[in-house]
């Protein structure tokens, strides 16, 4: 019979081939709702204007995720800081679809992330490489996405992530049994999840992409490596043009083996967000670089 | 034998997995020219709205109700279903609307409410079968020419009209083929295969 952990990874396989964008009003959830994306993620302000403003960033008032909720009828997720279970116990209450558990804001727990197996509702991580997506998973996690380096709109660090996620799959499952318990060791993952990647060659839940993703080529580079969809923070609603960005990017995550259908659908965006180059960042400005 | 997937948005690898298992060849669909090299056609779940968008920004839901029209059997799983429904409860909007019945989004509420239960399918033999409900929509009402095949809690899950075959939940996450053979079988029934 199916537990509420599968029913949770079942959600995020219904979000497959789809756009998750990060919306701060209920207008701007009624146009991507309309732009065909799969699921909104409310948030007060987005990665970008963080990055700007400083500060400590939170968990999103309640009462403005609720407006979300009414606005639109597809799923809305919400972000938690790393390891504020607190947050995560408002976000259920308040019947949220998803909690990401974000580096994006500020960490709130400097050694433990939330123990989300204690939760009834899904819980999204960021992840870096193989071991990390397998630490989250091991602590409940239902769904992993590419931390990248969010409010960029500098795609180089997720794409890193995602190669690093796949060759160190290929690795694991090219190996012999005898050699997995030390695998385990090296990546300091749970023996079982490494031994599910032995044996299946993939992540026993899906694994979007996220953080610097800004145009439909992006979302598409993403898709052709592997990942099972996208998640567009600040490149939306911080471009010239919003509504047509977003819809582009959708049809870029469908038609993402299509090089003539992408070429025609990158055409007259209006201007992409303005972004910082990763490698301009200083390190402690890096927001890949929070939980571990 | 070749069946589609509609391949838009949401879980159509699954629903290939699954024919794989049952030796039948199986392809995502994306464009219209795939129409005419499928014997059956699977509308999988995801999200409606998306999968209804961009069925309508590339033009392809004309294409596709004359093809059911015309006979080619289709199978909607959970958004699939939202997406062949003559009617959606509380819209004035439909996207292909081909079957017979009314259909209520999201209609057991946000992922909290997303359960599994087994329970009896009508042609389904050697006993219950596992359903999963993803924040799933139910069927209100259907058409005279719909038989219903399937209830939860006195809520209609599974229906067929004709060469349409509806259900609410996700027999491609389960394992249980037997759905996907239900299927298959129509899709014999039609062309004496």
């Amino acid at each position: 019979m199916e537990t509420r952990y599968d029913l949770n990874k079942n959600l995020a396989q219904m979000l497959k081939g789809g756009v998750i964008m990060d919306v701060t009003n209920e207008e701007e959830a009624i146009i991507a709702e309309k732009a065909g994306a799969c699921a909104v993620m409310a948030l007060e302000r987005v990665p970008s204007d963080i990055r700007r403003d400083g500060g400590v960033a939170r968990m999103s008032d309640p009462k403005m995720i609720k407006n979300i909720q009414q606005a639109v009828s597809i799923p809305v997720m919400a972000k938690v800081r790393i390891g504020h279970f607190v947050e995560a116990q408002i976000l259920e209450a308040i019947e949220i679809d998803y909690i990401d558990e974000s580096e994006v804001l500020t960490p709130a727990d400097n050694v433990y992330h939330i123990d989300k197996r204690k939760f009834k509702v899904p819980f999204v991580c960021g992840a870096r490489n193989l071991g990390e997506a397998l630490r989250r998973i091991g602590e409940g996690a239902a769904m992993i996405r590419t931390k990248g380096e969010a409010g960029t709109g500098d795609v180089v660090e997720a794409v890193k992530h995602m190669r690093t996620v796949t060759s160190e799959m290929k690795k694991i499952a090219s190996m012999d049994e005898e050699e997995l318990m030390n695998a385990a060791k090296e990546l300091f993952a749970p023996y079982e999840l490494v031994k599910y990647v032995h044996e299946h060659k993939k992540l026993p839940v899906v694994n979007f992409a996220a953080g610097g993703i800004a145009t439909p080529a992006d979302a598409a580079l993403m898709m052709q490596l592997g990942c099972d969809g996208v998640f567009v923070g600040s490149g939306i609603f911080k471009s010239g043009n919003p509504q047509k960005r977003a819809e582009a990017i959708v049809k870029a995550v469908t038609y993402y083996n299509d090089p003539v259908m992408l070429a025609e659908l990158s055409e007259d965006l209006g201007e992409a967000m303005s972004g910082i180059s990763v490698q301009s960042l200083e390190e402690n400005n890096r927001l890949a670089d929070r939980g571990w | 034998m070749k069946i589609g997937v509609l391949a838009m948005q949401g879980a159509f690898m699954e629903h290939i997995n699954a024919l794989k298992k049952l030796d039948v060849e199986a392809m995502s669909i994306r464009d219209e020219k795939d129409f005419d090299m499928i014997d059956g056609l699977i509308i999988p779940g995801g999200e409606s709205t998306a999968i209804g968008k961009l069925l309508t920004v590339f033009n392809l839901k004309e294409k596709l109700q004359n093809k059911i029209e015309q006979g080619l059997p289709v199978w909607g799983t959970c958004a699939g279903m939202i997406i062949l429904a003559k009617k959606i409860a509380g819209l004035d909007i439909t996207h292909i609307p081909v079957m017979d019945v009314e259909v209520v989004r999201n209609a057991y509420g946000r992922q909290l409410g997303s359960f599994a239960v087994n329970e009896e399918i009508r042609g389904i033999k050697n006993g219950p079968f596992p359903m999963v409900f993803i924040r799933a929509p139910y069927i209100k009402q259907v058409g005279g020419n719909v038989s219903i095949l399937a209830e939860v809690n006195g809520k209609i899950v599974a229906a067929r009209e004709k060469n349409m075959l509806v259900t609410s939940f996700h027999p491609e996450l389960t394992g249980d083929l037997r759905m996907h053979q239900f299927f298959i079988n129509m899709i014999k029934e039609k062309n004496q295969f």
